[in-house]
């Protein structure tokens, strides 16, 4: 049409945005992984991996972002499922319910989870109360992963909810029509329907579980070194910034990995948003 | 069975929920808690709301995290709107490769947006609140364009070539037709910029200079100090604004939809 | 020169030929219907007249002045949309103003224009309602609305009836032919729907695959198709593959049939086009040939015939009701049997001729 070439130059300051800022980055902190403090090249911050601290937090990491992930799935789906039966007019509403919290600050939301789980906290004092035996759990692993799915779920929640929304009423009736039971319902359309959700959902809970670095702080009393604590020490404590870039580039390779294992599975031409 | 059904749904809604709010209920009653500790309840006060204000450390931070906020949650909105709109004009592939940088920071694990940036910004520049706030609209302007893409693209060629065939130039079609379009679309990109920018610690934490500390990494700076019970009472105020903010708009939002219905 | 001029204008998209030299000629204050299947260049002839998309080559004129660079917003050219295009964050008042707004016209002068707009449209005391709250005919006249206060020159009318049903169809047919005369100005309407281009227009510019293949009034089109396309388009028709024998002769299926038509030469393939309420049925023995009922559907004011004759199922209306299996006779009288050239190259198909 006449306007199409007019305003596509609008693009252009972002285009050169996204050069800079994001684009060049990427190669600054190529350059520092493959470079030691002399400035010559190497491999062997990529290599670091394989130091068996390194390998052990990397192996932590993945394991506590699977976990946190599947746990996300699950509680998510049915909550994005009854969201959607409600028929709310507002989803604008719904999405602010679950955004909200983040107007709380994040630091502070995940230091009152230690004021819930901690030996003698809230959890325990209602546990105790009614004669129920109290459980120690906060500087474990699992203080990680709920502090973890407490931060992420609304992530899983929103994509999920905007997939089923997208589902045209009729194919759900017209699968009823069939004489399909509302399980079978489920698996065979509702489930394949919303899988763009789903993965989007897996993606932005897996890849920040999976470099978090906070809350394993706050929740795992420094007994839980994630690779993020790892990169994070690198940068501010040891001070070899060739070193921190080197993981986070071995960070950034899994991460691309789960995407593109994802996106296999994603077979949508609009795979690439995610909101 | 459905009455079994919508009851469980229910209280399955309420647990969820819980789940979320507990830590900012804990966080509201500490607020007015009368001790210096987490754990002890030492009877109700109103004393931090009122030593706020001249709590200097904090007040600030918040500051600091306000004009961070504001400024980059401002500039990712115009900045992404009209990346939007370039966008939604480009031809296909074009607009592919655009929309594929524009998810690396939405997907790139945050403290490596965080360190790459930090990286650039000590080769060209010196890091302070400036350099935050170039951090800040880096990774909050996908949010804008994504909230304002789908918009445009809903928004029919027709309703454009209406006005420009009653005679509207280009410009005029922009600010009549357009923008009250796709401004919902604007607003909710701008709240979730501001809101991911006002919740944000990592990228901010490696992108700041010394000297300039925003709320959360303040808090950060002084985990191990303890906690200013100040702290409490200005992010319940926050939440309170936050909340009061959403009821409003919703209620509003209703009425609207009332009115039309009439 | 003409109100309207298309010279020579040739379009295409995605190197895919939508329109190919095309010249079209257009009288002041006709109504004149572009009519075609889709994909026949009919929209695109109209959005390059609204100043929607430019020509690869060719010259647009309007009242003698080149109008092919003119953008949309400057030309004296108003158009309605297929899907209305309201905007949907105004009142009808607002959509309605917003021409006249940009014209810088006085607040009186607006509302009188929208008063009587909104009463040439039958809908009087709307001003102030959403356009959600409208039917689709209601919105569609409140899309002419806006379009004819701006007292264009020409208006244009993207198939405007395409989405509603067909009784709302048939009354807006006639409300747009009154509009047309208490406005007194060219209306160019899209359509692919025949009925509405025979009820409505005085000239009908039949098109096809980026073709003009005939242009002449309803009565014309409809009696004379000039080739296969239009007569297959126009109505349903008994297109047959036949020789001109001579003038006033023609063999088709095997019979020899007197008609009307002179001038084709001897010997010369021929269509001959025979629509199907033409066709009398008789007894056996009684037409040119005989044949048998193979199917026969009520419709209403008529019954549908399929006849097995000479090798060709003839479609075949009559009032009255035939028995499947009964044998009849086919008998047309000479001057209901159209004879078509038929087409030797593509180019042949292309017709220009002044309207």
């Amino acid at each position: 049409m006449f306007n199409r070439l007019r305003t596509s130059f609008l693009a252009m300051p972002y285009a050169i945005w996204i050069l800079i800022c994001t684009i060049l980055p990427l190669f600054y902190i190529l350059g520092y992984a493959i470079t030691n403090g002399n400035g010559s090249l190497t491999i062997s911050n990529l290599t670091a991996i394989v130091d068996p601290v390194h390998l052990k937090s990397l192996g932590l990491s993945i394991q506590i972002a699977l976990i946190t992930t599947i746990i996300c799935f699950i509680l998510a789906y049915p909550v994005a499922l009854i969201l959607h039966n409600l028929k709310i007019s507002n989803k604008g509403f719904i999405v602010f319910l679950f955004i909200l919290p983040m107007w709380m600050n994040f630091m502070l939301r995940i230091l009152a989870w230690q004021n819930i789980l901690s030996n003698n906290g809230i959890l325990n004092s209602i546990l105790s109360a009614i004669g129920l035996p109290t459980i120690h759990i906060l500087y474990t692993k699992f203080a990680v992963i709920l502090g973890m799915v407490y931060d992420f779920l609304p992530y899983m929640i929103l994509p999920i909810y905007n997939s089923l929304s997208k589902i045209n009423d009729d194919v759900i009736e017209a699968a009823a029509d069939l004489g399909s039971n509302w399980i079978n319902t489920f698996i065979k359309i509702t489930l394949p329907l919303s899988k763009d959700g789903i993965i989007s959902g897996v993606i932005m809970v897996f890849v920040p579980a999976l470099s978090s670095f906070v809350v394993s702080n706050l929740l795992g009393g420094g007994k839980v070194l994630l690779i993020g604590n790892v990169i994070e020490q690198e940068f501010t404590l040891a001070r070899n910034w060739n070193l921190g870039s080197g993981l986070s580039i071995i960070l950034m390779l899994f991460v691309l990995a789960s995407m593109g294992i994802m996106n296999k599975l994603d077979d949508s031409e609009n795979g690439g948003m995610l909101l | 069975m459905k009455k079994v059904k919508k009851g469980a749904s229910a209280a399955y809604l309420a647990l969820i929920f819980l789940f979320l709010y507990a830590p900012i209920l804990v966080l509201i009653v500490l607020s007015f808690n009368n001790s210096m500790s987490r754990t002890v309840w030492g009877g109700f006060t109103l004393n931090w709301y009122h030593n706020l204000p001249s709590n200097d450390t904090i007040m600030d931070a918040l500051w600091t995290t306000l004009r961070i906020t504001l400024s980059s949650s401002i500039f990712a909105t115009i900045l992404g709107t009209t990346a939007a709109i370039g966008i939604n004009r480009m031809k296909k592939h074009h607009a592919a490769i655009m929309l594929g940088a524009t998810n690396i920071p939405l997907l790139n694990a945050d403290i490596v947006t965080g360190i790459s940036l930090m990286l650039l910004f000590t080769r060209f520049t010196s890091l302070g609140e400036f350099s935050v706030v170039l951090a800040h609209i880096a990774f909050s302007v996908p949010y804008v364009i994504f909230n304002v893409l789908p918009r445009l693209q809903s928004m029919s060629d027709a309703c454009i070539e209406a006005a420009m065939d009653l005679g509207a130039t280009p410009i005029y079609t922009f600010y009549k037709i357009v923008l009250p379009e796709i401004f919902p679309g604007v607003l909710s990109g701008f709240l979730m910029a501001f809101t991911m920018s006002l919740d944000d610690f990592t990228i901010t934490y490696f992108t700041k200079g010394a000297g300039v500390n925003t709320l959360s990494t303040m808090l950060y700076t002084e985990l191990r100090k303890g906690i200013q019970p100040e702290l409490y009472a200005l992010s319940t105020l926050l939440f309170l604004l936050a909340f009061l903010m959403l009821i409003a708009t919703n209620f509003k939002g209703l009425n609207k939809k009332e009115a039309q219905r009439v | 020169m003409e109100f309207i001029q298309f010279d020579h204008v040739s379009k295409s998209y995605d190197k895919q030929l939508v329109l190919d030299e095309l010249d079209l000629y257009v009288k002041e204050n006709s109504f004149v219907t572009l009519l075609g299947p889709s994909g026949c260049g009919k929209t695109t002839t109209l959005r390059l007249l609204g100043g929607f998309e430019k020509p690869d080559s060719g010259k647009i004129y309007l009242n003698g002045n080149d109008i092919t660079a003119l953008p949309a917003n400057l030309r004296p050219i108003n158009t309605v949309f297929q899907k209305y295009a309201l905007f949907p964050h105004m009142t009808i008042e607002e959509n309605i103003a917003f021409g006249l707004k940009i014209q810088k016209k006085s607040k009186e002068y607006i509302d009188d224009k929208i008063k009587y707009a909104l009463k040439l449209v039958n809908l009087d005391g709307f001003e102030k309602r959403s356009i959600d709250s409208l039917s689709g005919g209601q919105q569609q006249r409140i899309a002419i609305a806006r379009a004819i206060v701006n007292e264009p020159k020409v208006l244009l009318l993207d198939e405007p009836l395409g989405a509603l049903d067909l009784k709302l169809r048939q009354s807006m047919q006639y409300e747009l032919m009154k509009i047309k005369q208490e406005l007194g100005i060219t209306f160019i309407y899209v359509t692919h729907d025949q009925e509405e281009a025979l009820t409505m227009s005085d000239t009908i510019v039949v098109m096809n695959q980026g073709y003009i293949q005939q242009i002449g009034t309803p009565e014309d089109i409809y009696n004379e198709p000039e080739n296969a396309f239009v007569a297959d388009f126009i109505g349903e028709s008994n297109i047959i593959e036949g020789i001109m024998i001579k003038d006033e002769l023609v063999s088709f299926l095997g019979v020899q049939v007197p008609c009307v038509d002179r001038g084709f030469g001897t010997m010369k393939p021929v269509d001959v086009v025979i629509r199907p309420e033409d066709v009398e049925l008789g007894a056996p023995g009684k037409g040119f040939m005989d044949g048998v009922i193979s199917d026969c559907l009520f419709k209403g004011v008529h019954y549908e015939l399929d006849v097995q004759c000479g090798g060709y199922e003839w479609l075949v209306h009559t009032t009255k009701y035939f028995e499947v299996g009964q044998h009849v006779s086919l008998n047309v009288i000479p001057f209901n049997i159209q004879i078509m050239n038929k087409p030797e190259s593509e180019d042949e198909e292309v017709l220009k001729e002044d309207v």
